[in-house]
């Protein structure tokens, strides 16, 4: 806009998607700077997966023998896939928290690209995520984890459970829009948490459940990326049914779940200014 | 072109009309003030200007530029500082207006720059530093509004701003106030404060259930007001009636009663012969005082005279979960 340059040559951000870019970068570098500054997160966020790769692996790894695999290579895809969901919901409390503080109306007030409230939020939780799936991966290291399928699995596996990840993080930031308080979004977001983290291949392979059980966990998301994680991990294996059409199938799921809450997500921001 | 021109303003939610058909014209240049207890509809009325919500109808341009046609171009050119501090807590003074200034689209340097200087300007340059949950609630109110400037917003839009502040602080915001009308800012300032309306506003409009009630200067609504009002507590409730028709003829207008409080209020204006008059009247008729106080007129008066009817008849809305500043205040009375 030429108007605009008139009124302020100072204000140097370009237009379009470099300056939305621009944005998004400044309110995900606030919310960083947030998780540095709330050590009850960043001690619990570090704590919770070693927890989990400890109890999980000498509690069950002896109750569950999975023929030529060890548990523990086993249980590394299950508890980083678990925890990236648990981690991703902090977005709809984080959310809920900026709007209840105003902090959403401030944002709203200022000429930035509308969409970096929500991006900017759900970028940060997608690196702190990142951070937590590296941590487990180090835990996991020190007891005795291996990836087993070489470097350039390796390296998809973490960016398939990042990934899975980021697509959460928008699920969540609709349902903070939709909760609107911290309270209501804390207790909200364990709805669908427990089912699908749980009744999925997380811990235990899905045949030992029941029949209608086991239909429900083999065709949701959360065991679609914990397989594909899997393969990557372990290459093919005929027992527990890995293959690399799994991988396809967790980057579809994880772009249908962006594509369907990016949209509701965005949907419900515009319509809180009605 | 005018700062803001508002036609027929609604906006509903569902039953309650926070905002039922607003008119208003504010000129560039100098404080509008926009007065009315709470729930009147005046955070409602800046929340539609400042873009951040829809009206459901009628019309609202601010800075020439109608406010769902081009809601960006207005985000460039205002500065709002809401009711309650929209600060983060865990950023510093300094990193929340760098991080605003970033937003508004200037670059890291320039952004640290306005920072500094709106700090200094706002007497915060000393907490600069710390996080913004070690600051005290006024000084969280003076960061928010340090956030509001670091545009150099040609309107700037602030929903009671004094709320909350010390006397000090706010009289140094009423300096700064007058500082960046000198400078050509336009302000649009919410208040429930008559005295605050009056310190600082050229035009005022007073609004009551989502309605304009009344408009005009200072003056002029004072003028309607009648004035400085002689408050009596009496010794012996009893004796309300009498003293009601002792004062009968003086004042502005007849002398009217608090039925939760006992308190009976007279219009006295400029005129402390009234005053003088009232009292001998009482002693002659041996009505002993508790409490005697003359004082400025405030918002409870210009409703009880605007509106006619008295601070504590009930709101025939049930459902709404509104509450009324005029209740509450004649209950917490002595
Ligand atoms: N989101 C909402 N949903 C329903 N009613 C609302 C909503 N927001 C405001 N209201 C109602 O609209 C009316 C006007 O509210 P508003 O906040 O504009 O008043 P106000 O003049 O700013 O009051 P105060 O002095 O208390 O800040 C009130 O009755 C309020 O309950
Ligand atoms: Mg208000």
């Amino acid at each position: 806009m030429t108007a605009h340059a008139a009124i302020d040559p100072l204000r140097t951000r370009p237009e379009g998607v470099a300056g939305m870019v621009a944005d998004i970068i400044t309110v995900a570098k606030r919310n960083i700077i947030r998780v540095f500054r709330t050590p009850e997160l960043l001690v619990f966020s570090t704590i919770q997966p070693i927890m989990f790769v400890l109890l999980f692996n000498y509690v069950f790894g002896g109750a569950i023998p999975i023929p030529g695999v060890e548990y523990i290579n086993f249980l590394i895809p299950g508890i980083i896939i678990q925890t990236a969901t648990f981690g991703a919901s902090n977005t709809a409390i984080g959310l809920t928290e900026d709007l209840q503080a105003g902090i959403v109306d401030r944002f709203r007030s200022l000429p930035m690209a509308r969409s970096a409230v929500l991006a900017g939020r759900v970028l940060a939780d997608t690196l702190r995520n990142l951070w937590v799936i590296l941590l487990s991966v180090g835990i996991g290291y020190l007891i005795g984890f291996r990836f087993q399928a070489g470097f350039v699995s390796a390296v998809l596996a973490i960016l398939i459970a990042t990934l899975f990840a980021f697509a959460m993080s928008w699920v969540f930031a609709a349902m903070g829009l939709l909760t609107k308080t911290p309270e209501a979004a804390q207790a909200a977001v364990f709805v669908p948490i427990f089912p699908f983290t749980f009744a999925s291949s997380a811990f235990v392979p899905t045949e030992t459940m029941p029949g209608w059980l086991q239909a429900f966990a083999e065709n949701q998301p959360v065991t679609a990326a914990i397989n594909a994680m899997r393969y990557l991990v372990l290459g093919e294996s005929e027992f527990l049914n890995l293959n690399s059409g799994q991988v396809v199938e967790a980057l579809a799921w994880s772009l249908l779940i962006f594509g369907v809450f990016f949209y509701v997500a965005v949907r419900l921001y515009r319509r809180s200014s009605e | 072109m005018l700062a803001v021109e508002v036609e027929h303003i609604k906006k509903h939610y569902g039953e309650v009309r926070a905002l039922d058909g607003v008119d208003l014209s504010i000129p560039l240049g100098g404080v509008y003030g926009l007065l009315g207890p709470n729930g009147a509809g005046k955070t409602t009325l800046v929340r539609i200007l400042a873009t951040l919500l829809k009206p459901t109808s009628g019309r609202a341009r601010v800075l020439g530029v109608d406010v769902t046609e081009d809601p960006g171009a207005i985000r460039r050119r205002i500065g709002l500082a809401g009711q309650s501090a929209a600060v983060d807590e865990l950023l510093t003074g300094r990193e929340n207006l760098e991080m605003v200034g970033r937003l508004y689209g200037f670059d890291r340097v320039e952004a640290l720059r306005r920072a500094d200087d709106v700090l200094e300007r706002i007497d915060l340059a000393e907490a600069a530093n710390r996080t913004v949950k070690t600051y005290s609630g006024g000084m969280r109110r003076r960061l928010d509004l340090a956030a509001s400037l670091v545009g150099h917003p040609e309107l700037l839009i602030m929903d009671e701003p004094t709320t909350g502040l010390d006397p000090r602080s706010r009289q140094d915001l009423w300096d700064l106030i007058e500082e960046l009308v000198e400078e050509g800012t336009t302000l649009l300032l919410t208040t429930q404060y008559l005295e605050e309306a009056d310190r600082l506003a050229r035009q005022l409009v007073v609004i009551d259930n989502g309605k304009v009630i009344s408009r005009g200067t200072p003056n002029q609504l004072k003028a309607q007001l009648g004035g400085d009002v002689l408050e009596l507590h009496l010794e012996d409730m009893g004796k309300i009636r009498l003293v009601l028709e002792q004062l009968e003829g003086l004042g502005s207008s007849p002398a009217s009663v608090n039925d939760e409080t006992g308190l009976i209020s007279l219009t006295v204006g400029e005129d402390t012969g009234a005053v003088v008059e009232a009292l001998r009247r009482l002693d002659q008729a041996a009505v002993k005082l508790r409490d005697l106080s003359l004082r400025k007129p405030t918002l409870d008066d210009v409703f009880l005279t605007l509106t006619g009817h008295a601070a504590e008849v009930s709101e025939p809305e049930p459902a709404t979960g509104r509450r009324r500043r005029r209740k509450a205040k004649s209950g917490d009375r002595p």
